[in-house]
């Protein structure tokens, strides 16, 4: 007999319901209360989330250490540092928010950004974003993932678009140029195919279809393709259009035609990160950062790995994360984290962007993420920081960087996570059924996204 | 006889009932940590689960009262009668797969004259594995290119399967994994009833000539009766539930044949951040759940009488 499976969401529930009804409004409403309200330097604690964990002890150093030195900088603040990974757990997001732990300054991925909004679980920060020096620096693109109107709820960390991310050791043995990356969607196929005739195993082009990360990079290829997933006003589905059905077609070419994209399917987030650490997968849709965790936790070796820009793409879905503010926090604390944030994650030179020091810790420098000020002074400063101390193989992102300079970047849909759970089934329909009848997959999951996208206007 | 106890202490006054208190005060508090846990665990969350089912809520603000909305939002969705068919058709085929096998593999067991503690031991193996580890390591074996179940059929001169890969056989791979992992615990409750049953009811079938499928028909089956039903119950109650195989194996793929009711509750509240469309489902669940354990205890009662 099994246990009952409920009970771990019933579980999850005691701390969520809790609070729900509960209502224990002990801070004051950011929104509701002037900033002139807060006392000038009196002693402020606030909790930050994404301290880096215990097992990577060269970033967790460089946190304390960048901790340490904001406390020289604002005696006042303490910075009570919290650390997880990942940094954010989807599943105990909201038990946190209603159980009454979550951070006063809590990491967010851009897919959860307008849900987070929509839902009122965020302080309004517009009066107090006016303290970080560099706001105007940031990109428009990026700060509008945080926005709503004109009320600004967050700030960035991160920032990146999707590209193709692709296995340079594989590339050369199967006879491929690796500094001439594929530019279109037929030399990715042609790749393809010569990498998985590589041998029993090798799989030349991996792609998601399960979890909502099918749908992801349905999206990310139909942005490629220069479709859209809704009309402008995000009312209606839009890609059961030309370019929806190119995504769809070429991957089922791929996959039953070429026989360049393995036989097991179904795969999520991590599944294609193992086997691009693995080495027996040659490309995949991919923003810098999967070479990045491929490195990390995958056992991947930088060097192994390449980034070019999205074949033949016209827009590029943009991903990252940053941080939002609790909405019980009080006005001093949401003015304490402007101040973190602003040291630890927007100045060039300094916290995350401390490249000398990553360089002395022996951490890797050179990929072109973060984004987040583009062409502009900061921009070009971190630029600089980073190809000064670069210790990673940058030549092998230059595709990506060269490539994606005149792309546009463009933002998940609405009701993203939901669009997604549908588009998963056209994906893993053409990849999965050799029969799979295009048309009526797109026509259905167009149905299915009207109702929800009526449903949220 | 307790009763006849009970009724007299209590015709003899406040005082012994004092004493029966203070003399079984020990039993009391054991008893009352045992009905906290569960009331703070259980029977509180599932009391909030139904009213968060009427629910709008973000966890900041005060939760507003939407009355049949979030019943509306699940039923509307199309995925819903994916997930309730594929649920029932999961249920179904558990109970052929994981209500006989273990009664036959304890039939068998029990008949066993030797390395009967040694074999109890390899089949209860399996359950002291961690689900998520049962559940990863049937991904392995599913593999399509190099899995364990196809390299047999290979061996087989069968052709290769698509197992997890295909709208035809992914729910009843989740089916075998559900049962496999769950088989030790099914067979030790059946083989704990076997041997309760008394020997010369064996012998007695044997004297009259009954060979070993007359014995279970007349003998086995009659006696575990009650315990069978017990075990259908719990049965349909937990594959009802199944959560943790399509979560691991398949995303609910693929085109949703492996979606299942708890698994879209889990989009519901966590993907898509709706709390309150969860509950409903969730409550939908626990009503369809009651009603089998109504079932069940009508059934129980007349057993009994």
């Amino acid at each position: 007999m099994k246990s009952p499976k409920l009970s771990m969401l019933l579980a999850a529930a005691i701390a969520l319901t809790a609070a729900g009804c509960g209502n224990d409004d002990s801070g004051s409403k950011a929104a509701e209360t002037s900033p002139s309200a807060a006392g000038a330097d009196a002693p402020v604690t606030i909790s930050v989330g994404c301290q880096p964990p215990k097992s990577n002890p060269l970033e967790r150093t460089a946190w304390d250490e960048d901790v340490a030195a904001f406390r020289k900088l604002h005696p006042n603040i303490t910075i009570d540092s919290k650390d997880a990974f990942p940094c954010i757990n989807p599943d105990t997001f909201q038990a946190k928010l209603a159980g009454g732990t979550m951070e006063d300054v809590f990491y967010v991925y851009y897919t959860d950004v307008k849900k987070i909004i929509t839902a009122g679980q965020a302080a309004d920060i517009s009066p107090y974003v006016g303290s970080v020096t560099k706001l105007g620096d940031l990109r428009p693109d990026v700060m509008s993932i945080f926005k709503e109107g004109d009320k600004v709820y967050g700030l960035p960390r991160n920032n990146y678009s999707m590209g193709l991310v692709y296995n340079r050791k594989l590339f050369t043995e199967a006879g491929l140029d690796p500094a001439a990356p594929p530019k279109t969607w037929a030399e990715v196929r042609e790749a393809a195919k010569k990498i998985s005739g590589l041998g029993a195993g090798y799989v030349g082009f991996g792609e998601y279809s399960a979890g909502n990360t099918g749908g992801w990079h349905f999206a990310a290829s139909l942005y490629g393709r220069g479709g859209e997933m809704v009309t402008p006003d995000g009312k209606t589905a839009a890609f059961n259009s030309p370019e929806g059905k190119a995504v769809l077609e070429n991957l089922k070419t791929m996959r039953w035609t070429d026989n360049s994209m393995g036989t097991k399917q179904l795969l999520q987030w991590e599944d294609l990160m193992r086997m691009m650490g693995g080495g027996k997968l040659g490309m995949m849709i991919g923003a810098p950062d999967v070479v990045q965790t491929v490195n990390n936790d995958f056992k991947g070796k930088f060097e192994n790995y390449g980034v070019t820009a999205l074949p033949e793409a016209r827009a590029s879905l943009n991903g990252g994360d940053g941080y939002m503010i609790n909405p019980k926090a009080t006005p001093e604390k949401i003015k304490a984290a402007m101040l973190w944030l602003e040291f630890h994650e927007l100045t060039p030179g300094q916290g995350q962007f401390d490249y000398a020091r990553s360089k002395q810790q022996g951490r890797p420098v050179g990929l072109p993420i973060p984004d987040l000020y583009g062409d502009t002074a900061p921009g070009k400063e971190i630029t600089e920081l980073r190809k000064t101390n670069a210790t990673v193989p940058v030549e092998n992102f230059t595709p990506f960087v060269e490539g994606s300079a005149t792309i546009q970047n463009k933002l998940e849909p609405p009701k993203s996570q939901e669009l997604y759970a549908i588009l998963d089934v056209p994906m893993s329909a053409v990849l999965t059924r050799q029969d799979a009848d295009i048309d009526k997959l797109l026509a259905d999951a167009e149905a299915k996204a009207n109702k929800v996208l009526a449903k949220s206007s | 006889m307790t009763t006849m106890t009970v009724k007299g202490s209590r015709r003899r006054g406040p005082g012994a009932f004092r004493r029966g208190l203070r003399r079984n005060l020990t039993a009391y508090g054991f008893l009352c940590a045992a009905l906290i846990c569960f009331a703070f665990f259980s029977w509180y969350p599932m009391v909030r689960e139904v009213l968060l089912s009427f629910q709008q809520t973000n966890f900041v603000d005060d939760p507003t009262w939407v009355g049949l909305e979030n019943f509306r939002t699940v039923t509307e969705d199309s995925a819903f009668a994916d997930a309730w068919l594929n649920t029932l058709a999961f249920t179904g085929l558990a109970l052929v797969f994981g209500y006989v096998i273990p009664f036959v593999a304890a039939i068998v067991l029990n008949e066993l004259r030797h390395a009967r503690a040694y074999l109890r031991f390899i089949v209860y193996l399996p359950v002291m594995l961690p689900p998520a580890v049962g559940v990863l390591l049937f991904k392995w074996f599913y593999d399509p290119g190099a899995g364990l179940f196809n390299q047999i059929l290979d061996l087989a001169h069968l052709p290769a399967l698509s197992w997890l890969d295909s709208t035809d056989t992914a729910l009843i791979s989740l089916v075998i994994v559900s049962t496999w992992m769950n088989l030790g615990t099914g067979t030790l409750i059946y083989l704990a009833a076997l041997q309760s049953i008394p020997s010369e009811l064996y012998e007695a079938a044997e004297l009259d000539g009954a060979g070993i499928f007359k014995r279970v028909w007349h003998v086995t089956i009659p006696q575990t009766r009650l315990i069978l039903l017990v075990m259908l119950l719990l049965q349909i109650v937990a594959t009802m539930q199944v959560f943790i195989e399509p979560y691991l194996l398949t995303g609910g793929g693929p085109e949703n044949a492996t979606l299942t009711v708890a698994y879209l509750m889990y989009q519901y509240a966590f993907n898509f951040g709706d709390f309150g469309a969860g509950g409903a489902l969730g409550l939908m669940l626990m009503v369809v759940l009651m009603v089998f354990s109504a079932f069940y205890l009508r059934l129980s009662r007349d057993d009994q009488s």
